[in-house]
Parts: C-alpha cells; sequence; structure tokens
C-alpha cells in the first residue's frame, strides 16, 4: 500500500490556507471598520495570525507540491503529466509551474510574501484596509486549487490528485486499483530552458506587485484619503512595471531563441495579455507624479491604478479559461475554471468601481486649468498615449470574447483574427510610440523646467542633434520607408532630449536622474526594435535557380519572395548570400559534454532518456566516454550542423534544432549567431523525420571488372582496383583471415565519394559487410568474387539521401534591444531608489509631527 | 474650449478609429464557396476556412505533394471544407512536420485562380499527451515583418 501522506497533507493545506485566508478577510475588514483603539487591536491580532498562518499554508503546499514533484511521486497525476525520470533538477522546478495549478501557486506564494512585508511595512494605518483586499485575492486564488465538489459545481482544481482520482475510467485502475506509473509524461521538452526557469516566477511577481498599488488605491478612497495612498504605493507601482517589464522581455528572448517565428514578439493573444497590464502600470506610474498638483491627474492615476490590477485579472481569465482557444497557441489548457475566473475579475471590477463612484466627490478639482507649460499636462498626455496604446491592443486581443457574448445573446458571430496580426499592431503601435517618444523628451524638459513658457528654445540643441543623427542614419542605414522615418528621428528625439536632461542633472544630483535613464532605455529599445524587426532580412533566398519545377507558380517571376527556404544535401555546398551553406549531418546533445556529437556515435535505449556509446566521445581534446559507455541524453532533440564558411575563408557552424516533442509534434527550434551588430538566425523548416527507419530500395546487382564503369544511384562509379586489407571496420581479423577491399570512386557533383566495402573469408565461410555513403545515399556490398572470369559482383541499394529544408534572416542591431532593456531597469532601479527615500523621509516626519501632536494633547 | 475638453475629443476620435480599423481588419470564418465568390467579387480579403484533410478508403490523406529536390516552397494540399466543398490549395513553404496526421486544418488566405492561396496554417493534431484534446500549431508562409 502505497503511503499518501504528503498529498493528504498537501490538501489539507490548501484547505487551510483556503480557510485562514477567509478569517483573515473577515477580521481585517472588522478591524478597518472598528471605531475604538481596544476593538481595533483586537482584531488586528486575530487578522495578522490568520494571514501569517495562510502563508505558512501556502508555503506548505508548495514544499509538498515539490517534494511530490522531486521523488517522482508518479501516483500523483501532477507529478505523472509534468515531471519524468530524465528532468535533471532545475527542470524539476520548472514543471512545478507548468500546470495551471502550479502557477496559481506560485502567483498565491508571492502575494503572501508581499502581504507579510506590508504587515510590517505600511503602517496600522494601511494595514487594515490594505490586506483586506489581500487576504480577499488569496481566498479566490486559493479557491482555485482547492478541488472540491459540492453537488455539480466543481470549485478548483487540486494539484494533489491522485492518477486513479483523475482518470477513473481508464482501463489499467480496472484491472489493478494499485497500478503505478514507472515514468512521468515529462516537462514539454520545450520549456526545458533556463528561462523558463526564471521566467514564469518573475512574470508573476510583477502580477502580485500590481496588487500592491491597487489596495493602495482602495485602502486610500475607503479611508476617505483619495491623495494620500500615491506616495507610500509609488515606489510599489515603479517595482511592479519594472519586474512585469522584465519578465515579459525574459518571454520574449525564450521565444527569439526556442520558437522559429522568427523574432521575440508575435502579437500572440497571451503576450498581448500581459503587455496590455505593463502599458496601463506605466501609464499610471506616470500619472500618479501628476497627482499632488493636478486633479485630472489624480482621477486618472485612481483610474490607472485599478486598471492595471484589473487587466491583470483580465489577461488571467484570458490565457486560462480556454477562451483563446483556436487564436492562441501557448494558452494553458483549460481545466475548466472559467467560470470561476470570470467571477473573480468581476467581483474586484464591481468592489473597485463601486468604491470609486462612492468617493468620487472627495476628490478635489482643479483651481486653474491645464495649460501646455504645465509638466503636468505632458505626463497626462504620455499617459493617454500609453492607454490609447493598450486600447488597441486589447480590443483586437478580445475578438474571441466578443464572438462568446454574441453567442450568450443566441447570435452567432464568426469574427476571426486580423490575418496578419504582426502588421495589424505594428501599424498602430509604431505611431503611438513615435507619440511617447516625443512626449519622453519634451515631458523631461518641461519637468526640469528647463523649457517652459517662453523658453522652448532651450530644446533647439536636441532638436538639432536629433535631425543631423536621423538624416544619418536614413542615408547611410538606407531608411526608405517614410513611417519609419518619422519613429526614427522619434526615437533619436528621445534618445538625445533624456541624455541632455541626464547631463544636466547629473551635474545637480544623479538621484534624480532615473526617468531620464529609463527613457534613453526605451530610445534605445525603441531603435533596435525598429532595425531587427523592420530590416531583418532574409538570407536564405533561394535564387539558385537549381530547383527545377514546370509549375507555374515557380516560373512565375514576381514570385520570388516567397521562395525563402533553400535545400540542403548532406555534404553538398550551396551559396548563399556571400556564404558557403554545408549540411554536415545530425547530432545530439550528451549532457555532460560540451557541444554535439553525431548521432551515430549514440544508440539510444529505446523508451529511455539514455544511449550506449558507440565509439569513444571526446571534445576539445579530452575523453569524455569511451565506447560502450552508457551515457545521459536528450533523445527528443535532433541538431542539424550547418557550416557557415565566410567571403573572409573564416568556418562557424550552427546547430539548430529539431526536437520531437510527444505533446506538440515536430518541433524546429533556430540556433543564432550573436555579432555586434546583428544576429545571423537559422532554423530547418522541413527536415526527414528524424526517427523514421532508413527505408532501401530493392537491390541492384553489378558484375563488372575493375576498370569498369556502372551507374549508383545516377552518379558514374568506376570500381578502380581491389586490394588486399587486414582491418574491416565491424570485424576482428584473425591472421588466417583473408581480407580484401573493393575501391570504387563515385563522380558525385564536383567531387569524388571513395567507396569501400570490403569482402572477407574466414574458414571458408565469407563475410562481406556493406559500405554506406550517406552522401550519396547507397549501400554497396561486395558479394562475389569469380577468379575465373575476373569478374567482381556487387550489390547496391539506393535510399533517401538526407537533406535539411532551411531559412536563415539576419537581425540587424537586436543588441540595442537587450541593451535598452538592462538602461530602461537600470533607470528604474534609480527611480525606485528614490521614491522609496523620499517615502521613508516624508513618513518619519508624519510620525514626528504625530508624536508632537500626542505631547500637545498630554500638555 | 478649455484644453480638456480638446484632448478629450482627440482621444474619443483616435478610440474609435482604432475600433473601426481593427474592425475592418478583422478576418473571418467562411468556407471556400463564399471563398470563391469573395474572390469572384473583387475582394482580395484574406478569409479563416476550417477543413478536414481529403482522406481515402484508407484514411490516408489525399492530394498531398510536396517535394523539397524540386521546390522546396512548394507543398499542394486538399482540403474538404464543412459544407463538403473539395478544395486544392497552395503554400508557398515546407510541408509543415505533422501535416499528414492532423485532424482539422484552419487556412488562412484567398481564393486564386483554381487554388486557395494560403498564406498560414493553423493545425489541430490528435494530442498523445491528453486524450481527447487537440494541439495547436501555427504555421506561416512568410517571415513577419514590421
Amino acid at each position: 500500500m502505497k503511503d499518501f501522506t504528503v498529498g493528504n497533507a498537501g490538501h489539507l493545506f490548501v484547505i487551510l490556507s483556503f480557510v485562514t485566508a477567509l478569517v483573515a478577510t473577515f477580521s481585517y475588514l472588522k478591524m478597518t471598520l472598528a471605531h475604538e483603539a481596544a476593538e481595533e487591536n483586537h482584531w488586528k491580532r486575530l487578522a495578522r495570525g490568520a494571514f501569517y498562518v495562510h502563508g505558512v499554508a501556502v508555503v506548505s503546499v508548495v514544499a509538498c507540491l515539490f517534494s511530490i514533484i522531486y521523488n517522482h511521486r508518479f501516483e500523483y497525476q501532477y507529478a505523472w503529466s509534468h515531471s519524468s525520470l530524465a528532468l535533471p533538477v532545475q527542470y524539476m522546478i520548472s514543471c512545478f509551474w507548468e500546470g495551471q495549478e502550479g502557477s496559481f501557486l506560485l502567483w498565491m506564494f508571492w502575494n503572501a510574501v508581499l502581504g507579510i512585508i506590508l504587515t510590517r511595512t505600511a503602517g496600522s494605518k494601511w494595514e487594515g484596509p490594505m490586506l483586506t483586499v489581500f487576504a480577499l485575492v488569496q481566498a479566490f486564488l486559493t479557491s482555485m486549487i482547492l478541488g472540491v465538489v459540492l453537488g455539480d459545481v466543481k470549485i478548483g482544481s487540486s494539484p494533489f490528485l491522485l492518477l486513479k482520482e483523475s482518470m477513473p475510467d481508464a482501463p489499467v485502475f480496472t484491472m489493478n486499483p494499485n497500478f503505478v506509473p514507472s515514468d512521468g509524461k515529462g516537462l514539454n521538452p520545450l520549456l526545458q530552458n533556463y528561462w523558463m526557469v526564471i521566467h514564469p516566477p518573475t512574470l508573476f511577481l510583477g502580477f502580485a506587485l500590481s496588487l500592491v498599488p491597487f489596495a493602495y488605491c482602495i485602502a486610500g478612497l475607503w479611508r476617505n484619503q483619495p491623495l494620500n495612498w500615491i506616495r507610500p504605493a509609488q515606489p510599489w507601482m515603479l517595482v511592479g512595471a519594472v519586474v512585469l517589464g522584465v519578465g515579459i522581455m525574459m518571454g520574449g528572448y525564450w521565444a527569439y531563441e526556442t520558437l522559429n517565428f522568427g523574432g521575440y514578439w508575435n502579437w500572440d493573444p497571451v503576450e498581448n495579455a500581459v503587455y496590455v497590464p505593463w502599458l496601463i502600470m506605466v501609464a499610471a506610474m506616470h500619472t500618479m507624479l501628476t497627482a499632488k498638483r493636478s486633479s485630472a491627474g489624480l482621477k486618472t492615476a485612481i483610474i490607472l491604478t485599478v486598471a492595471q490590477f484589473i487587466f491583470i485579472l483580465y489577461s488571467t481569465f484570458l490565457s486560462r479559461s480556454g477562451i483563446l482557444g483556436n487564436a492562441s497557441v501557448h494558452s494553458f489548457t483549460d481545466l475548466g475554471l472559467s467560470g470561476q475566473l470570470l467571477v473573480y475579475l468581476l467581483a474586484f471590477v464591481v468592489i473597485a468601481v463601486a468604491l470609486m463612484a462612492v468617493k468620487w466627490k472627495l476628490i478635489p478639482s482643479d483651481e486653474q486649468e491645464l495649460s501646455i507649460y504645465n509638466k503636468e499636462l505632458w505626463l497626462f498626455l504620455g499617459a493617454i498615449v500609453l492607454c490609447l496604446a493598450g486600447f488597441q491592443v486589447i480590443s483586437t486581443t478580445s475578438i474571441p470574447v466578443y464572438n462568446k457574448v454574441a453567442e450568450l445573446f443566441g447570435k452567432a458571430s464568426n469574427l476571426a483574427m486580423p490575418t496578419n496580426q504582426v502588421a495589424h499592431y505594428n501599424k498602430f503601435q509604431i505611431w503611438f510610440f513615435s507619440v511617447v517618444a516625443v512626449l519622453s523628451g519634451v515631458g523631461q524638459y518641461i519637468w526640469w523646467r528647463k523649457a517652459g513658457k517662453g523658453n522652448f528654445n532651450t530644446l533647439m540643441t536636441p532638436l538639432v542633434l536629433t535631425l543631423l543623427i536621423s538624416a544619418a542614419i536614413i542615408g547611410f542605414g538606407e531608411v526608405k520607408n517614410p513611417v519609419y522615418m518619422v519613429f526614427l528621428t522619434a526615437s533619436v528625439f528621445a534618445m538625445m532630449a533624456n541624455g541632455a536632461i541626464l547631463l544636466g542633472v547629473i551635474q545637480g544630483n544623479y538621484r534624480l536622474s532615473g526617468g531620464a535613464v529609463a527613457h534613453m532605455g526605451m530610445a534605445l529599445m525603441l531603435i533596435g526594435i525598429l532595425f531587427s524587426s523592420g530590416y531583418s532580412k532574409i538570407t536564405s533566398i533561394n535564387n539558385s535557380g537549381l530547383m527545377i519545377s514546370k509549375s507555374e507558380e515557380f516560373t512565375k517571376n514576381d514570385n520570388k519572395e516567397n521562395k525563402e527556404n533553400v535545400l540542403l544535401w548532406l555534404n553538398q555546398s550551396e551559396r548563399m548570400d556571400g556564404y558557403q551553406l554545408t549540411y554536415r549531418g545530425q547530432r545530439v546533445e550528451v549532457r555532460d559534454m560540451p557541444g554535439y556529437v553525431p548521432r551515430k556515435a549514440v544508440e539510444v535505449i529505446e523508451g529511455d532518456f539514455r544511449g550506449v556509446a558507440q565509439e569513444d566521445l571526446s571534445a576539445n581534446g579530452k575523453l569524455y566516454h569511451k565506447k560502450g559507455d552508457t551515457i545521459a541524453l536528450y533523445p527528443e532533440n535532433v541538431y542539424y550542423e550547418v557550416e557557415y564558411r565566410e567571403p573572409s575563408g573564416k568556418i562557424f557552424s550552427l546547430y539548430p534544432r529539431a526536437q520531437v516533442n510527444e505533446r506538440m509534434g515536430t518541433l524546429a527550434s533556430p540556433d543564432i549567431r550573436h555579432k555586434a551588430g546583428r544576429d545571423l538566425y537559422t532554423f530547418v523548416s522541413s527536415v526527414p523525420d528524424p526517427n523514421a527507419e532508413t527505408i532501401w530500395d530493392k537491390t541492384e546487382t553489378y558484375s563488372i571488372a575493375i576498370r569498369d564503369t556502372f551507374f549508383l544511384n545516377d552518379y558514374v562509379a568506376i570500381l578502380d582496383n581491389v586490394v588486399k586489407t587486414n582491418e574491416v571496420e565491424g570485424i576482428d581479423m584473425k591472421p588466417s583471415d583473408v581480407g580484401v577491399k573493393a575501391q570504387v570512386r563515385v563522380l558525385y557533383k564536383d567531387r569524388e565519394v571513395m567507396m569501400q566495402p570490403a569482402f572477407v573469408i574466414r574458414d571458408g565461410a565469407i563475410a562481406s559487410p556493406a559500405d554506406i555513403s550517406d552522401d550519396l545515399g547507397v549501400r554497396l556490398q561486395l558479394k562475389t568474387i569469380d577468379p575465373k572470369t575476373g569478374k567482381f559482383t556487387f550489390a547496391a541499394n539506393q535510399t533517401q539521401r538526407d537533406y535539411i529544408v532551411m531559412k536563415a534572416s539576419e537581425k540587424p542591431l537586436i543588441n540595442l534591444l537587450w541593451i535598452g532593456t538592462l538602461v530602461m531597469v537600470v533607470g528604474f532601479i534609480m527611480a525606485i531608489v528614490r521614491r522609496y527615500r523620499e517615502n521613508g523621509k516624508m513618513e518619519g516626519k508624519a510620525q514626528k509631527e504625530d508624536r508632537k501632536k500626542t505631547a500637545i494633547s498630554y500638555q | 474650449m478649455k484644453l480638456s475638453h480638446i484632448i478629450g475629443i482627440i482621444v474619443i476620435a483616435v478610440a474609435i478609429g482604432i475600433v473601426v480599423t481593427s474592425y475592418g481588419d478583422s478576418s473571418s470564418y467562411v468556407t471556400f464557396g463564399k471563398a470563391l465568390a469573395m474572390a469572384k467579387d473583387g475582394d482580395e480579403d484574406m478569409v479563416h476556412v476550417v477543413g478536414k484533410l481529403k482522406k481515402d478508403a484508407s484514411g490516408k490523406a489525399e492530394g498531398l505533394f510536396y517535394q523539397p529536390q524540386l521546390d522546396p516552397n512548394h507543398f499542394e494540399f486538399t482540403l474538404v471544407d464543412n459544407e463538403n466543398h473539395v478544395q486544392k490549395c497552395v503554400y508557398n513553404s515546407p510541408k509543415p512536420q505533422d501535416f499528414d496526421r492532423s485532424e482539422q486544418i484552419v487556412v488562412i488566405g484567398a481564393m486564386q485562380g483554381d487554388h486557395f492561396q494560403t498564406n498560414k496554417i493553423l493545425l489541430k493534431c490528435p494530442s498523445k499527451y491528453q486524450d481527447g484534446k487537440l494541439e495547436v500549431t501555427e504555421h506561416e508562409a512568410k517571415t513577419a515583418q514590421l
């Protein structure tokens, strides 16, 4: 009998965390509503206690689930469907959040951590209302993994289900109720990548951080202090925006390295669903800066702070409810939680909107009308443009939702996503971000009072520099598209104006320059995006004229742009855009060895991740494994070595990958050559099935004499000679054995291939091992030797020669995107430090004043 | 007029512009018959068509043609849509892996002469991983440009 303690304990902790979240919600609510200090303290003790127990329970759930995965407890459904024996430890961590339940847990974990930090740091004025919101969010999230069935209603999906509970009708369990699978299905190999170890925690930390300013905002409205929440919430909003932004970029980098759509961003609905809340976060962050001095700014800050959290919930709903269905390739599998997710989303929409409506009149109105000399106006405009950019993305991404809503009203809607999504989104975003770039420059000047009423002249210097530099880039970079020219000029202007501010501000105090640095990072990113996407050049254009097809499709000249793939035969060079390209064969990756080894050097054990070395394996002069060793591999991955010879004669190899993915079919991943100015991106778009057995055609025999010519697989072959040999591969030659080797020269394209089938006589028995040429796709055997006639009989078989169809492109200046991201992060960190200190100082001041007041009242 | 009103009007105008353009850009799910009618009317918009592979008696897909040796960028296949309309389709890109295995295929493109010129293919393959569930993969003929 199996020990089910860990699963039962896990499930118990889930229930405990749910109950404590409810208790904490209720007691924090009572604490907030209390009128007397004693009552407040009483509820506070209970509430904190409940929330801390909740935190411990969540950590315990995580520990139980990880122990199930780590110890390969395949009787549990979660371990069975997401893990396997073959998985190295770092990927066991990723398989923790491959499933919906695990990723909910990750989110809950971060929320609990942040909640506990806030009980310590926010101060009791904020703790009550904020933690009420936190605990309520936690109650909703915990309910997603509760796994309780009430009548017909299923609440949540438990990660601690036993396999037999999750599929009770499977025949294997009717035969043997105690059946435990010996291995799991494993983590989707596509996700076996280091970015997938850190991308989800970062993203979910960003999700969790979006709750903090939201909770501050709700708390502020609740306590009738619609302005005071801004200052403490500000550093949190900055942290949230930078963490979520970094999380998104990590996902982008993973996609760039792993998927083959040719870039880092594909405007997939799941990507859009997190991009939009990020835009709103950044917009909210900017309006918060204006809230103290402008009523319009404060109102927008409140709306946007609420909106950024609501959009996180909406994005969760989109990617987890299954509503995207056809529209997205990488949403989660549907767990039947859509109703619950919708309740979660709507509950917070209703609470937030109702609270705003009730408290709206508390917000003071402006004494002065906005003017273009107000710095508030420029920040406000920037925020509005960011929101419009977000609105555009979400309005298209929600197309499946419109269809669903129409269906609810009994109408059939057959609206589909735009056919060219990338072009659709880009044509809007390029304009929005041109405007954002310009605003970021002008706004900084006005913010620092370098420009204002009557002296916009100070902007002349960056403007002139911008025009000079943009003109140079447009000229030398051959930018011909007018839209790109505008976008480029705007980005360069953002760079120049913010750079000028940075130089100006540094003289005073560099701590204040976070904004300028972050804006420069953005400008670099925009330029990187423009060149790497707008000027991505397909280098594998098939213009060799070698592909002979009579179909009109091919002979039509204007169809050239469709010929983006080239075919490479094994060991046969082709020219491509200045490079000499040769496909060198299939390779596999040995886990504890650098580089790759030829596929034939290892034989994979059926149904296992290990294989047996067929020869000594060494790399960089070091012997790693001897022939016959059992070695660990990633057998689902096959790498295709493509050798690039540059015009200068320099040679390098790229190893694009094909993965036989049990869940998703055969998938191609690129290999990228990183250079300072551009990346060379290569992937295989079609290959013969890497796991197919070689099929040999029917045998043809040739009986020929030395110097005779014959045809092998349509190539001219000449039997040069037959010589004595003492070494035959695969046979341990004894002194009494007699061995000969035929020397067949095949004229193959522009070179010659030697085939040397052997013939061995041992004690009257004959062995004739075949020689196989992968280049020719030919197997040749020396069958008989007739000394009387001097004729040799050969048996030949043909097969499909190995080839790849590949596609390559160049991504110029993509490094600017990554550098810009880092610069932006630095800018954010500078701003966070500044706002955090400022908040600390103000709190110190407020406390001193409080003490003074108390002292006065005691006198 | 106050500055804030002007901003408000501009924002509303842009938002309306976004909605209208997005609606114009959005595609629709149609049948091959409708796609043909659209092409005859001179409407060159690309559409989504849901179909299945044409199979022969033994369950093998019929009408597939891909010979990388001749042209790696030419793939022909035959789809049957929900109205049982049989249609030859051309895809100027290598044949997607696992194409034969797919249960349902969504093609995005437009009619062009005798064939449906396919720009993008969404495959739904039966998942070995979860019984009864389909996995979706996406294939695009041309590299997306900014």
